[in-house]
């Protein structure tokens, strides 16, 4: 019979924190600035300058490590991780090896199985290097230090995973955690959240682990879910043809469903921490936890729990909701505005959904606001629209956050409830669609669907549906 | 002297330094390391079995910057830095991963 494997697998998670400036200097952090143009002394590491911790980059990793029940170490300190490329300006990184800011974390995941923990050994705070461009034309490649400095969280989770299913449970949890905390949007395509992937496979009912090879460049969740498949199969046919797994870490190319090893014996890795003497020591005393804890928000779990209790909401929709920070804030503020729960998730759950799935968006981007959410429900509450109008404005709501009521007054698009007029409209369909009447007559119960829609048409599609039916069964 | 640096010590240095040593400097870089290390071992007859690891010369803890933009575009005087530059960026010899 064939041997039986389990896979093993711990992931080191980087978290691009939503900090204004960089973690060491004054310098922007906003993407997409030309090249180079938020850089200075400190961020390309010229000689002589001086790096200051932004105070920030501190609270916002206290914050998610007391979310995610780390100790948080009193007396930490930031070391040297040295190393040559050519997109680490001072040839060494900032980084934490010996006093990590948070240690002996647990946070739980959902699985088919039920609950499971996955403890954290980890998070430190670091810096980002900068990027390098391959010049297509000349011998060279160039270097833009913009995202040098960028702040970082490092979370080190131990390797308490066994599938794809599991890792991606535990990156959906550190996601809605750091989101809900305003720490960073965690967008893996866009990289402000990068996983790799440790992984070793061992004969099913083993304790020793089997050496494990480190995997990068996941950038999406499907990306994640192939590579941990595709790694588990190579390292089981190198131990099935009597071969060795060698540690080392391997880049994953999901084009082709492959990876390749990255870097050879000659680019040994032999870091030679050691403290940075440039930043003093960190030492946090119980009043700067205190207010940070105070500071923490209600997280997606409390929140769910909250909504059930308050809101006669299907579960589902509560799941969706508060899968995004940002959604669950539209929908309380729409609701506090003082329109129906139900309503509000309706449009949520619907043409939001919908919205965002056509245009290839992410909930985080969601940009109309609650008040204009909770006008458009008061427009269609009062029947002053009618539904299909309803989705035309949402939909341009959705486009550019304008003001329904001034919309539908500009387009004209309010309902007619003026009964002679649509009593006229409705005549004239009777009047030019005899054929039509006449299925009617004889039982044929869909034929007055059809006049709806002509009468519909010809009032442009205003017309409030319910009195076109009751005028048609009327007048025929 | 007391420390001997081998041959695969100072080719191993070489690769993590980057450098690319010739046979004179590599005998030279040993005698040197060799010499380096004999004077730091001075240090061990010392007993420090009692003393915590210090990380930071200075009695100074708790230095913080706010988290508000100070620095603006200051790319042309950052590029005079550059060995070499193309389209506001620093040139360096062709690396891949």
């Amino acid at each position: 019979m064939a041997k039986q494997y389990e896979t093993v697998i711990g992931l080191e998670v980087h978290v691009e924190l939503a900090t204004k400036t960089k973690i060491f200097c004054g310098c922007s952090t906003a993407f997409g600035g030309e090249p180079n143009t938020h850089t200075c002394p400190v961020c390309t590491g010229m000689p002589g300058s001086l790096p200051v911790l932004n105070k920030k980059v501190l609270e916002y990793a206290v914050a998610v490590g007391l979310a995610a029940g780390c100790d948080i170490t009193r007396y930490c300190k930031f070391d040297r991780k040295n190393y040559f490329y050519p997109d680490n300006p001072q040839n060494y990184q900032i980084s934490q090896l010996y006093l990590p800011i948070c240690r002996n974390g647990k946070v739980e995941i959902e699985t088919e199985a039920g609950k499971k923990p996955v403890r954290i050994h980890e998070i430190h705070m670091e810096e980002d290097a900068g990027k390098l461009v391959h010049d297509e034309w000349e011998d060279c490649s160039l270097v833009d230090f913009n995202r040098s400095g960028v702040p970082l969280i490092e979370i080190v989770s131990e390797p308490d995973m066994r599938n794809a299913q599991e890792v991606i449970a535990y990156l959906e949890k550190l996601r809605m955690i750091i989101q809900y905390l305003g720490a960073s949007d965690c967008k893996l395509q866009e990289g402000s959240m990068r996983a790799d992937v440790n992984l070793s496979v061992r004969e099913a009912g083993t304790e020793a682990f089997g050496v494990r090879t480190e995997m990068k460049n996941l950038n999406s969740f499907k990306a994640i879910a192939r590579a941990i498949e595709g790694e588990r199969e190579r390292q089981i046919d190198l131990l099935e043809s009597g071969e060795c797994v060698v540690q080392e870490t391997r880049r994953w190319d999901d084009a082709k469903g492959e990876s390749y090893a990255m870097r050879s014996k000659e680019d040994a890795q032999d870091y030679r921490y050691f403290p940075d003497p440039d930043l003093v020591p960190i030492v946090i005393d119980d009043a700067f936890l205190e207010e940070i804890q105070s500071r923490q928000p209600e997280f997606r779990e409390e929140k769910m729990r909250r909504y059930r209790e308050e809101f006669d909401i299907p579960d589902y929709d509560i799941e969706i909701i508060t899968g995004s920070k940002h959604m669950a804030d539209i929908f309380e503020a729409t609701v506090a505005l003082g329109s129906q729960p139900k309503k509000v998730s309706n449009w949520l759950m619907v043409e939001t959904l919908r919205l965002l799935k056509e245009k290839e968006m992410d909930p985080e981007d969601i940009s109309f606001s609650p008040e204009n959410l909770a006008k458009l429900i008061a427009l269609t509450e009062a029947k002053a629209i009618n539904s299909s109008v309803a989705k035309e404005v949402f939909e341009a709501m959705f486009a550019s956050d304008m003001d329904p009521v001034k919309y539908v007054e500009e387009k004209g698009l309010k309902t007619v409830n003026d009964e002679g007029a649509l009593r006229q409209a409705v005549e004239k369909v009777i009047g030019d669609n005899p054929q039509s009447v006449q299925d009617y007559k004889n039982g044929k119960e869909k034929a007055i669907g059809f006049l709806v829609g002509q009468t519909m048409k010809a009032m442009k599609g205003k017309a409030d549906p319910g009195m076109v039916n009751r005028l048609l069964k009327e007048l025929l | 002297m007391a420390n001997i640096i081998s041959d695969e010590t100072i080719e191993y240095v070489g690769i993590l330094s980057k450098l690319a040593l010739s046979q004179e400097e590599k005998e030279q870089a040993k005698k040197d390391m060799g010499s380096m290390l004999d004077y730091i071992d001075k240090l061990g007859e010392l007993d420090t079995s009692a003393v915590e690891p210090m990380s930071h010369v200075f009695p100074v803890k708790n230095v913080f910057r706010e988290d508000i933009v100070t620095n603006g575009d200051m790319r042309e005087d950052i590029l005079k830095n550059a060995p070499g530059e193309k389209d506001g960026m620093f040139t360096v010899p062709r690396t891949f991963e």
